[in-house]
């Protein structure tokens, strides 16, 4: 039974840090409808970045997620106004190549720096907790925990806040949001910085558990395409459900499955979800 | 001076002797290794080929390119070294295979548009990679396969040899070349411009949109699979990395400095290029941190690459000359005309 227990919070924290990655996408995706595909390329550059002002500044975990959080925020912003603004209007196609290009460029930049060896992150949170023969390691419940907060506060600020609110308009509708004089390419880089955030605040919480290394986004990226295919691209409560199934399905999949083959688990799911229903999950009738 | 190379490129004697630099190159090499490069970019360039027919053509950005190069490339590798088959009943059954898996992931793929089909075919391709990878009693896992048969030459070439083997591909780009040739001028070629341009409106004028992308599909996937194979009977030697997402992003980069789209533009983007990083060895690891900007910068400023802004200058300046030169210019016109519009 403990067994089972463990899995649910295995399940819970990949779900966690899915969910978060996979927000940032569905936000860019719902208001400039660009599949993002350099966005594990952020949350990578968010990983090494937390790395550098750990390992190399020597400041605290805390001080270096922050840092590291404002810098990817700063670099998704220049992404968004050198590489997505000047492509607006062109075919959908040109986005993704586009995108592309951005991550290539990131991947070998750094591992120049860097790189391409595994490195590892320390935490200060590297206890175990013990509850009646439950082992949580502290890191995990931090990333369970810090991703729902994390969650909640862009919730709030979402639906409680102005610019908040610009962005839900953005997303429901480009035209009506222009009708009433928001500003489209401040909503834009608005997004694009909070999904910057949130793929580094995912990969600094992610990387003690886990490696950091210049190819660790091809993964996680492609799952947060899963995740929000599954979810419906653009929905909020969309993304986080479908970073909690795919996060247990992995956990419990692996385990009881195959370890060998779960990463396979994800894109399986995909393959068998899009070939009954073309447009995903949860989307609304289009076509 | 500019415009007269251009109409230069524009005659078929072009081609010919394009074709001619290609046979006598192996002669003017200063060294065996160059014509190894020179045969590696045309396998590499056979298939983008088949990415610019799905993708070019056809609109459909597929990131399981790749993926269908290795799969060519792993029938191959293990019909000959596991099962003992010799190389060519096993070079044909690498185009079958990649043909019947491309049309399956086809038929499941394409029901999905834009960004879902890149989506689904760059998982699509990852399942591949990781298939591979972990496959290991039927792959071999990350070793990979090695004593992998040449191609046999029944006794009157040694295609173990790089020269021979060098026509051998030069060979099969040029056939590859001429189907490609044949088929934009195609109804069916027309079909598929058709349709990228709006599957809507293509669906409105009564194509069928399914069956014409699966065919797209299942001959890129093909040119994939004759790329892949031609690799594997080249280096002998193959691994999971085959499969890697990289590959495919590369082959973007080729088709899109080239000119997506176009007729001649896989082959200049993909040749230049890998000179481009030959001559750079130094940027080998590090060439991402010119090609990434370099693609954001081509989609940005120039989209359909080389061949594409070639074309359109063309026939920008066939149109200022036409008043003049009528007969001489229109001429011109028509054939740079029809593919600069192809691609507006």
């Amino acid at each position: 039974m403990n067994l089972f227990f463990q899995q649910i919070i295995n399940g819970l924290t990949l779900g966690s840090i899915y969910g978060l990655v996979a927000l940032g996408l569905t936000l860019v995706y719902g208001i400039l409808h660009i599949p993002n595909f350099a966005h594990g390329a952020l949350y990578m550059v968010g990983a090494f970045m937390s790395y550098f002002f750990m390992t190399d500044l020597g400041v605290h975990y805390w001080v270096a997620m922050a840092g590291s959080a404002a810098v990817v925020a700063v670099l998704a912003i220049l992404c968004e106004r050198l590489v997505f603004h000047p492509l607006r209007n062109s075919p959908p196609i040109h986005d993704k190549i586009a995108a592309i290009g951005i991550l290539l460029f990131l991947e070998a930049v750094v591992q120049m720096f860097w790189g391409s060896d595994f490195r590892r992150l320390s935490s200060p949170f590297t206890g175990i907790m013990n509850f009646d023969g439950l082992i949580i390691p502290e890191q995990r419940l931090l990333i369970i925990v810090g991703a729902f907060a994390l969650v909640i506060v862009l919730q709030l600020f979402l639906r409680k806040t102005m610019i908040g609110a610009t962005i839900i308009a953005m997303a429901q509708s480009r035209e009506g949001a222009f009708l009433v004089g928001i500003d489209a390419n401040r909503v834009a880089m608005m997004t694009f910085a909070i999904s910057g955030v949130l793929a580094a605040v995912a990969a600094s919480l992610y990387a003690p558990i886990n490696l950091v290394y210049p190819a660790m986004g091809h993964l996680v990226i492609m799952k947060a395409f899963v995740i929000i295919i599954l979810g419906g691209m653009g929905s909020i409560p969309g993304a986080i459900a479908g970073g909690m199934i795919i996060g247990f399905a992995e956990a419990f999949g692996g385990f009881y499955i195959s370890t060998a083959y779960k990463d396979i688990i994800a894109f399986g799911l995909l393959v068998l979800i899009l070939s009954v229903r073309p447009q995903g999950l949860f989307a609304k009738g289009a076509h | 001076m500019l415009f007269k190379l251009g109409s230069l490129l524009m005659k078929p004697g072009a081609k010919m002797a394009l074709l001619a630099f290609a046979i006598v190159f192996p002669f003017l090499a200063a060294n065996e290794y160059q014509v190894y490069v020179m045969a590696s970019a045309f396998v590499w360039a056979i298939a983008v080929y088949g990415l610019n027919i799905i993708t070019g053509y056809c609109g459909q950005l597929n990131l399981a390119h790749g993926g269908f190069f290795a799969i060519g490339a792993y029938t191959l590798g293990l019909l000959t070294a596991d099962a003992g088959w010799s190389f060519w009943p096993a070079f044909v059954a690498a185009l079958v295979i990649t043909a019947v898996l491309g049309f399956f992931v086809g038929i499941v793929s394409l029901r999905l548009k834009e960004h879902y089909f890149a989506i689904f075919t760059l998982c699509v391709g990852f399942i591949i990679y990781l298939l591979i990878d972990k496959w290991e009693e039927l792959t071999h896992g990350p070793i990979g396969v090695r004593d992998i048969a040449a191609p046999s030459g029944f006794g009157l070439v040694d295609f173990t040899e790089t020269t021979p083997f060098y026509y051998l591909v030069l060979a099969f780009l040029v056939f590859s070349i001429w189907f490609m040739g044949r088929l934009s001028r195609s109804l069916l070629g027309r079909t598929f411009i058709a349709i990228r341009n709006g599957d809507e409106l293509a669906q409105s004028l009564g194509i069928n949109l399914m069956r014409n992308k699966v065919l797209a599909f299942v001959l890129s996937t093909t040119y994939a699979g004759l790329a892949g194979a031609l690799y594997a009977g080249m280096v002998r030697f193959i691994g999971p990395e085959e499969a890697n997402i990289n590959h495919t992003f590369d082959m973007i980069t080729y088709l899109l400095v080239g000119g997506i789209g176009t007729l001649t533009g896989p082959l200049l983007g993909t040749v230049g290029i890998v000179w481009l990083t030959q001559s750079l060895q130094f940027l080998e690891e590090y060439r991402m941190i010119i090609f990434g900007p370099l693609l954001v910068i081509l989609v940005i400023f120039f989209p359909r690459g080389i061949t594409g802004q070639f074309l359109t200058w063309m026939h920008h300046k066939a149109q200022s000359l036409a008043p003049g030169k009528k007969q001489k210019a229109s001429k011109v016109q028509t054939a740079s005309a029809r593919e600069a519009e192809n691609n507006a």
